[in-house]
């Protein structure tokens, strides 16, 4: 992850469907236009549907990593305000 | 103000709606709410806009809980009959949602209160049940520049309009004056249909909420109609009588609060319930 700037983490493998998105699209909405979120979450539904949803949400997914560790780091470009 | 975990999750459904998120949902904490009569209008708003998270509400009623406004008063229960209902009101909104600060007021409004119970507060809501206090309300916060949403009920009617300082007529620009006594039947000698203040006064909630988040358009300049029994919605567009109007218009002979007189029959047991 040395190759991107990042402005902010949020850790979401503390909470459950449908807040995982909710935590990590909070932590989106504290960004400014351009500035990266690092979001870890953990293997499973989390992974299968966060991703989708902030795409969905209009933002640019720039990297998925595999922890190995049953978790993934989701690096994630806000776009709009 | 960041959001806990617990927050997140009881505010998610709307935190993901792209028209609240997270700072329309901090608007929402951030805002304080009067709602004046806790009866058949003031209970539904009260309950969901303690749900929503408004995160300083005022509840103003001077009555007890009576076994005959439970058909319709849905934040009290039978077990809280004669207790004062400012407070089973506060016990409910408390019990959905320990976030929200709940003021009570145990009082009538006139005009030698209404100016210093409204003037902490971003929104007014005006769940009154008859005529001189929804004169008294409208002109108060004309006077005070703050929105309101006015709203009656009777039989299967209701009706609702915001008032928004500036934009738009205020009650009085489309009713002038108070009818004359007992030439409009109150709730308790008329009847009203249970439903109809869960229908009005959740409206009421929903453009508190809207004017606190500042989205879409509310009933300034309309009067929303609803008739149950032909299941009708009317918006009525009003214009505001800056001309004429006798307390927000151009020349205002109103400068003054007025307690008009009400009806005989409600003049033993005046009560802020809905109408």
């Amino acid at each position: 992850m040395a190759d991107f700037n990042i402005d902010d983490t949020v850790d979401i493998t503390d909470v459950v469907c449908p807040t995982t998105f909710v935590k990590a699209k909070v932590a989106l909405e504290d960004l400014d236009e351009g500035q990266i979120l690092s979001i870890r979450m953990n293997d499973g539904e989390p992974v299968q549907n966060v991703p989708r949803s902030i795409k969905e949400e209009g933002h640019k997914i720039l990297k998925l990593t595999d922890n190995e560790d049953g978790t993934y780091t989701l690096i994630v470009e806000k776009v709009g305000d | 103000m960041a959001f806990t975990n617990e927050q997140l999750e009881r505010y998610s459904r709307h935190i993901i709606l792209k028209e609240v998120g997270a700072k329309g949902q901090k608007k929402l904490l951030n805002a304080k709410v009067l709602i004046i009569g806790a009866g058949g209008l003031g209970a539904p708003a009260a309950l969901y806009l303690a749900a929503a998270g408004v995160g300083t509400i005022g509840i103003a009623d001077a009555d007890e809980v009576d076994l005959s406004n439970l058909q319709r008063q849905v934040i009290h229960t039978t077990n809280d009959i004669g207790k004062a209902k400012v407070q089973s009101a506060k016990e409910t909104m408390n019990a959905i949602n320990p976030d929200v600060t709940v003021n009570t007021y145990r009082t009538f409004v006139s005009s030698d209160n209404i100016l210093d119970l409204i003037k902490d507060y971003d929104f007014i809501i005006d769940g009154t049940d008859n005529f001189p206090a929804k004169f008294l309300i409208n002109d108060a916060c004309v006077m005070a520049k703050k929105p309101f949403s006015h709203a009656g009920i009777i039989r299967f009617k209701g009706q609702l309009m915001t008032y928004v300082p500036g934009q738009g007529p205020c009650y009085r620009c489309v009713f002038k004056n108070p009818p004359p006594k007992d030439a409009v039947p109150t709730c308790k000698q008329a009847g009203v249909i249970g439903a109809m203040g869960g229908v009005i006064g959740s409206l009421q909630a929903m453009e508190a909420v809207k004017y606190i988040i500042g989205q879409g358009e509310l009933l300034t300049g309309y009067l929303l109609t609803y008739d149950a029994l032909t299941m009708e919605f009317r918006k009525v567009k009003l214009p505001r009588d800056t001309s004429h109007c006798a307390v927000c218009g151009d020349h205002p002979t109103i400068t003054e609060l007025i307690d008009y007189e009400q009806a005989e029959c409600d003049g033993v047991h005046l009560t802020n319930e809905a109408e």
